[in-house]
């Protein structure tokens, strides 16, 4: 009834293109980003933040970042993991060696980096798909944490291969150590979300994201139609491996403050990551976020449930939390192979009908 | 979007719903799943068993009961920061988070909190330095201690000189395993002996090609540090390789029950370094089984009471007692805070006539915390099981470590971390 296009006229082209097009939609983004950055900073405290924004915000950007290189442009990886670490530790580098530049550019030229690297391994891309590429990026995943643990430069010669991130501020708020105010550690990791969501959005509906999607759909037919299959891998690597370290290089400064390559990068965490967006939904911007959802906030969700609120040993809850979160798995892939956006998709098409289906 | 939104709301009301206590409040970070609960359950276990002893048997310290709530870890950071976070608010006085990686994280926050941390025997080894490190404490000894010790008993059985001998240290790939490579360089530059390290990735089930490694190049001794499920595999394994075991020693870690039993016969021989005493001769022992055993008052299944790593538990428990003990004395208040914890644990003293008090005779050194010395005496002793009696026994006397080599590395990696993180040196 209300949740309609009717009524809402579009006289432009600018007006027909734009990503929400139906009025409440566009209200309700606009009421979320003001709400988040204008309400939530006033009420989180660091538990909030810790256990539940800074995790959920930074594996969004992981998962948007994922989403690009396998959602839209179809090249499996399983590097991601690998890819984070870059970012982290070029992030270390970079603010262990220039302290006065502020951390905000640090961690874009770590995304730089990342990108690079990124693009070195995806050069395999061009001779092999699908599995055969997802091994290729596995050797990547193992051979970035084996140089992180074998050359002692990248963690500055520390006795347990452990990094540190020491204190950064952004026009001098402390943003990252352990004396970052639960807000400002919130709103920088909100912050670069929200950037990268823009991007990403952008980029997947303009011509890159069309020749990614080509590429994905038909290599062979892209080709003839015109798309250059060398440029769009490229970029879907240079793209996707840039949000990848940037949400690496959050990661390690601003959410853990302490890192190192086995634990924290290790292959979980590309799993961890690809699980996200097979269950948020390939190809999906939406998908992304609600994937990433799905992961961070449904153990800490079930462990608040079943330790805090019933009372269970926590080796109980731990154990009942993997066949809990297993379970929801599999039923939200049977009920909807395309995950979660496409469950959100269904819901909105139906609320256009609603009340009157016929 | 709002999906998040639901969870965190219902988190948020979980959260409120947790009622204030009037307790001392102890955290056990533990971790009863993932590859490492095999050391994970019995330390759990001895910690809150200890626990509950005080409560039922003394009536908590000084008159006021503990708590111990428990946060499952699987010794993963990103949760042990989640359980970190949610234990924080319930007035946390010590966090004992039995895992390195968690505890490198943990020592800027917690510092930053005012909150200390005790990581006997694991964690950051040069937060011995008091004078750097003000709120982390790792007595009585740490991991180079440990290192030391097995070196120096290396050095017993070879009439003391080394020189020519080929020694690899077999480790897990983290923190924690590559900790003890500096003090073991130091240490085969002075003694003359040709070190090299093999590290296994987390968590650890796939050795063979470590092993082959090591049956090529043939060393003298194997030293040891790796934890939960590695342990068994890297034993099995040397037992397949026929390395004998009598010259493979394991740091504290990698020296309990569940470690060995697996390989059966082939196990006998194998040495671990202990910085405490093992079996469950013990008067403290009959009590936990009189208070909390057989009261049905346990944690876990009940059944880890004397083993190595339960005993260290109740030794961790014990050292936070007192230390609580000791805050209740100087600041003349049953309920502390965690800052009044924290001038408990650097001015605590732990005599022989104490441990005898305790039931503990013998059990672990007598040492006084001070200032600058966070790390405690240092001592430790080497253990060797008999898989004929199933037993764990000392071989030797809880010896010094060479603090000639270890001090001066302790100094410089302390300081490097003063620098970098701009702390001003206390104690002077």
């Amino acid at each position: 009834m209300f949740y309609r296009e009717a009524g809402d006229f579009k006289t432009s082209y600018r007006d027909d293109n734009q990503t929400f097009p139906i009025r409440l939609d566009r209200a309700g983004y606009w009421v979320a980003i003001a709400v988040a950055f204008g309400i939530v900073p006033f009420f989180v405290n660091d538990y909030w933040v810790n256990a539940i924004f800074a995790p959920f915000f930074i594996y969004a950007i992981a998962a948007l970042g994922l989403n690009i290189l396998t959602g839209y442009a179809g090249q499996v990886s399983l590097g991601t993991g690998g890819f984070m670490a870059v970012g982290a530790y070029a992030v270390y580098k970079l603010m262990v060696a220039f302290p006065e530049i502020n951390i905000i550019f640090h961690v874009l030229m770590a995304g730089g980096i990342t990108a690079v690297v990124g693009v070195l391994f995806g050069l395999p891309s061009l001779r092999i798909k699908g599995f055969y590429l997802a091994v290729a990026t596995l050797a990547s995943q193992f051979f970035l944490i084996w140089l992180f643990n074998k050359v002692p430069w990248f963690y500055n010669y520390s006795a347990s291969g452990q990094i540190n991130a020491p204190e950064r501020s952004v026009f001098g708020i402390i943003v990252t150590g352990p004396n970052t105010e639960a807000w400002a550690k919130y709103l920088i990791c909100l912050v670069f979300l929200v950037g990268v969501a823009w991007m990403a959005r952008n980029l997947t509906r303009g011509m890159t994201g069309r020749k990614w999607m080509g590429i994905r759909d038909m290599d062979i037919a892209a080709e003839i139609i015109g798309v250059n299959p060398l440029m769009a891998k490229m970029t879907a690597f240079a793209v996707s491996s840039f949000f990848v370290g940037v949400a690496g290089a959050l990661f390690f400064a601003v959410y853990l403050g302490a890192a190192e390559a086995g634990e924290s990068f290790g292959i979980s965490k590309s799993f961890l990551i690809l699980f996200m967006i097979i269950i948020g939904g390939l190809g999906s911007i939406f998908g992304s976020f609600a994937g990433a959802a799905f992961m961070v906030l449904m153990p800490v969700f079930l462990k608040n449930v079943l330790v805090g609120g019933m009372g269970w040993p926590t080796d109980l809850a731990a154990h009942f939390e993997f066949m809990i979160v297993g379970g929801l798995i599999v039923f939200f892939l049977i009920v909807e192979p395309h995950g979660l956006a496409q469950l959100w998709r269904l819901t909105k098409e139906k609320l256009r009908l609603w009340p009157f289906p016929h | 979007m709002k999906f998040s939104r639901v969870a965190a709301a219902s988190v948020a009301a979980l959260m409120v719903g947790a009622p204030a206590m009037a307790e001392l409040v102890f955290p056990s970070l533990s971790y009863r799943t993932g590859p490492f609960a095999a050391g994970g359950i019995p330390y759990a276990d001895g910690f809150a068993d200890y626990m509950t002893l005080l409560n039922e048997r003394d009536g908590g310290v000084g008159g006021v009961k503990i708590s111990v709530p428990e946060c499952e870890t699987a010794y993963n950071t990103e949760k042990g920061v989640e359980c970190y976070e949610a234990t924080k608010g319930e007035g946390a006085l010590v966090y004992n988070p039995l895992s390195t990686g968690i505890t490198y994280q943990l020592i800027p926050k917690a510092t930053a909190d005012d909150i200390p941390l005790y990581t006997p025997g694991y964690g950051r080894t040069s937060a011995a330095n008091g004078k750097v490190f003000s709120h982390v404490f790792n007595f009585p000894a740490n991991y180079w201690n440990g290192a030391s010790a097995a070196v120096n008993h290396l050095l017993d059985i070879n009439g003391a000189d080394l020189s020519g001998k080929k020694v690899i240290l077999l480790h897990f790939n983290g923190a924690y395993g590559k900790e003890p490579i500096p003090t073991l360089t130091a240490l085969g530059e002075k003694h003359g002996f040709d070190f090299s390290a093999i590290p296994v990735d987390y968590p650890g089930q796939e050795q063979k090609s470590q092993w082959l490694q090591i049956r090529r190049e043939r060393p003298d001794y194997v030293l040891f540090w790796g934890w939960g499920v590695m342990n068994q595999v890297a034993i099995q394994e040397a037992g397949n390789i026929r390395f004998p075991l009598e010259n493979m020693i394991g740091v504290w870690w990698s020296g309990a029950e569940h470690d060995v039993k697996p390989a059966g016969d082939a196990a006998t021989g194998y040495k671990a370094v202990a910085f405490h005493g093992v079996g469950s001769d013990y008067p403290v022992f009959g009590d936990i089984q009189k208070y909390v055993v057989d009261a049905g008052k346990a944690a876990g299944n009940g059944d880890n009471v004397g083993t190595v790593i339960y005993n260290r538990g109740v030794y961790a428990a014990m050292m936070l007692a007192e230390a609580a003990k000791k805050a209740q004395e100087i600041h003349g208040v049953a309920d502390i805070t965690s800052g009044q914890m924290r001038d408990g644990l650097e001015q605590l003293e732990i005599t022989d006539a104490r441990m005898t008090e305790l039931g503990m005779e013998g059990f672990g050194p007598a040492f006084k915390v001070s200032c600058e010395n966070h790390g405690g005496p240092g001592t430790a002793a080497i253990s060797q099981w008999d898989a004929g009696k199933g037993t764990w026994s000392l071989i030797s006397d809880f010896g010094p470590s060479d603090m000639e080599v270890i001090q001066p590395l302790i100094d410089a990696d302390s300081m490097a971390y003063a620098a970098e993180n701009n702390i001003a040196e206390r104690c002077n």
